[in-house]
């Protein structure tokens, strides 16, 4: 019981150096207390905008997401799989690891122009190399001897990628999950900052004009909200159930 | 019907295996004993397909099971889903005589981490039976246990060879595990060449 009141209390802690925070400064301009933000919050919402550039970004973070994998876990697994695949793609993979998120998204949107597909790209382009990364590692810790037995009982491709690679690269695919989407909706904001009139970034470019905190923090916490019941509501009960072998 | 001949397998220019030649009839069971290191068990690989990089001509049937001297089981998937996945034309009825004839009837729906090493090497043994092999290969698979179980394994095993007769090479290094289930005893001896039998 006390257990799954942990996480609560937790941010209930933070909750409260908050207000302390905020009654220390004692300048609403500058740190409004939690309170503060609630009319604007109900402001928001029955305008409508919230959910809109909520919704923008979500759009944006899943198909980065989903690419991201998609790419990554391709690149990973034949780099892992392959030693010459390895050879080759590994001086690409020091690169893009080593170029600034910020680098990439203005030389997207510089060639592709200020589209969707330009901010998708650029996001998805950040993210690739260390799903790639994470994925590599996963295959090459995966069982020689397993692989042995698939191939002399002649399993089917899609059987042994599904009950005998797959859970294999679960505990990385989690990993390479978990950082992903709390990265890649980092670089989304950045992406809407710079050039798109929708979603929580180019909302937060816009009270940063206007010098406005409180609205800043409305639309941050929004969106920190929904990756908690992502983390609280997909990743962690889908890693529990692929990981209950482990516990029996 | 199994014509094994190798003429040399090298590891990184040191050669393991040299001239081998055999043949295992259908039904007939043969043993290849030899001391560890040898090389015993890389002549089950290139047998069984597993390792391609070899000098010679192995012909062998299409169906084969091998039992590893590791159970090596699926630790993810029941004990009943590891019969099922690697079998996909095996019926859920099928698979649950194929773990009553070894004893598992009421391990099925458990991961094989909360099986004993002995009920892994029965699952194990029972995964190769149940495709109904027309080559088994046998690797070891009554090491590392203790000798009531390892005496119940190799009972077993003779009893599930005798219903199935599928043509059976066994590696062990246990003379009497060999005279007990073969028919016919290869040696596997060193020499500068390589292993060569005898």
């Amino acid at each position: 019981m006390s257990d799954r009141l942990t996480p609560f209390l937790s941010i209930f802690g933070l909750l409260l150096l908050w207000v302390v925070a905020a009654q220390l400064t004692g300048d609403a301009q500058v740190l409004p207390t939690p309170w503060d933000l609630l009319p604007l919050y109900a402001q928001e919402i029955s305008s409508g905008e919230l959910f809109k550039h909520l919704g923008a970004t979500l759009v944006r973070v899943f198909w980065a997401f989903a690419l991201a994998m998609t790419l990554g876990m391709l690149i990973g697994l034949s780099m892992g799989r392959s030693a010459r695949v390895n050879q080759w793609l590994d001086p690409w993979l020091v690169i893009f690891l080593n170029l600034p998120a910020l680098v990439l998204i203005v030389l997207c949107y510089l060639w592709i122009g200020l589209t969707e597909a330009a901010a998708i790209i650029a996001v998805t382009l950040n993210k690739v190399p260390n799903v790639a990364t994470v994925l590599r590692e996963g295959a090459r810790a995966m069982d020689p001897q397993l692989d042995a037995m698939a191939q002399v009982y002649r399993m089917s491709k899609w059987t042994r990628f599904r009950h005998v690679v797959l859970p294999q690269l679960a505990p990385f695919i989690a990993a390479a999950a978990r950082s992903g989407v709390a990265v890649i909706w980092k670089i989304v904001l950045v992406v809407e900052f710079l050039g798109r009139s929708s979603g929580i970034g180019f909302q937060i470019h816009l009270y940063f004009q206007l010098f406005d905190v409180a609205m800043v923090l409305v639309y941050a916490f929004s969106f920190i909200i929904v990756m908690l019941l992502v983390e609280w509501v997909l990743l962690q009960p889908w890693e529990r159930r692929t990981s209950r072998w482990r516990l029996a | 019907m199994i014509q094994v001949d190798i003429t040399s397998k090298s590891f990184a220019g040191t050669q393991i295996l040299g001239p081998i030649r055999f043949d295992v009839a259908a039904g007939e069971t043969v043993a290849i004993v030899g001391p560890s290191g040898i090389g015993k068990s890389t002549l089950l690989r290139i047998v069984s397909g597993i390792d391609p990089d070899f000098e010679g001509r192995v012909t062998v049937p299409k169906s084969i099971a091998f039992v590893f001297q590791e159970p090596t089981l699926l630790p993810w998937r029941s004990a009943l889903d590891n019969l099922i996945l690697i079998h996909p034309n095996l019926t859920r009825a099928a698979a649950e005589t194929a773990l009553d004839r070894v004893g598992l009837s009421d391990k099925a729906g458990l991961f094989p981490g909360q099986l004993s090493l002995g009920q892994q090497r029965r699952l194990s043994l029972a995964r190769a039976f149940a495709g109904e092999p027309d080559l088994l290969i046998l690797d070891e698979p009554f090491a590392s246990l203790d000798a009531d179980t390892s005496q119940a394994m190799l009972a077993l095993t003779e009893s599930l060879i005798a219903q199935q007769r599928p043509a059976t090479l066994l590696v062990t290094h246990d003379m009497k595990e060999a005279q007990r289930l073969a028919e016919s005893i290869l040696t596997l001896t060193g020499s500068r060449n390589g292993a060569r039998v005898f």
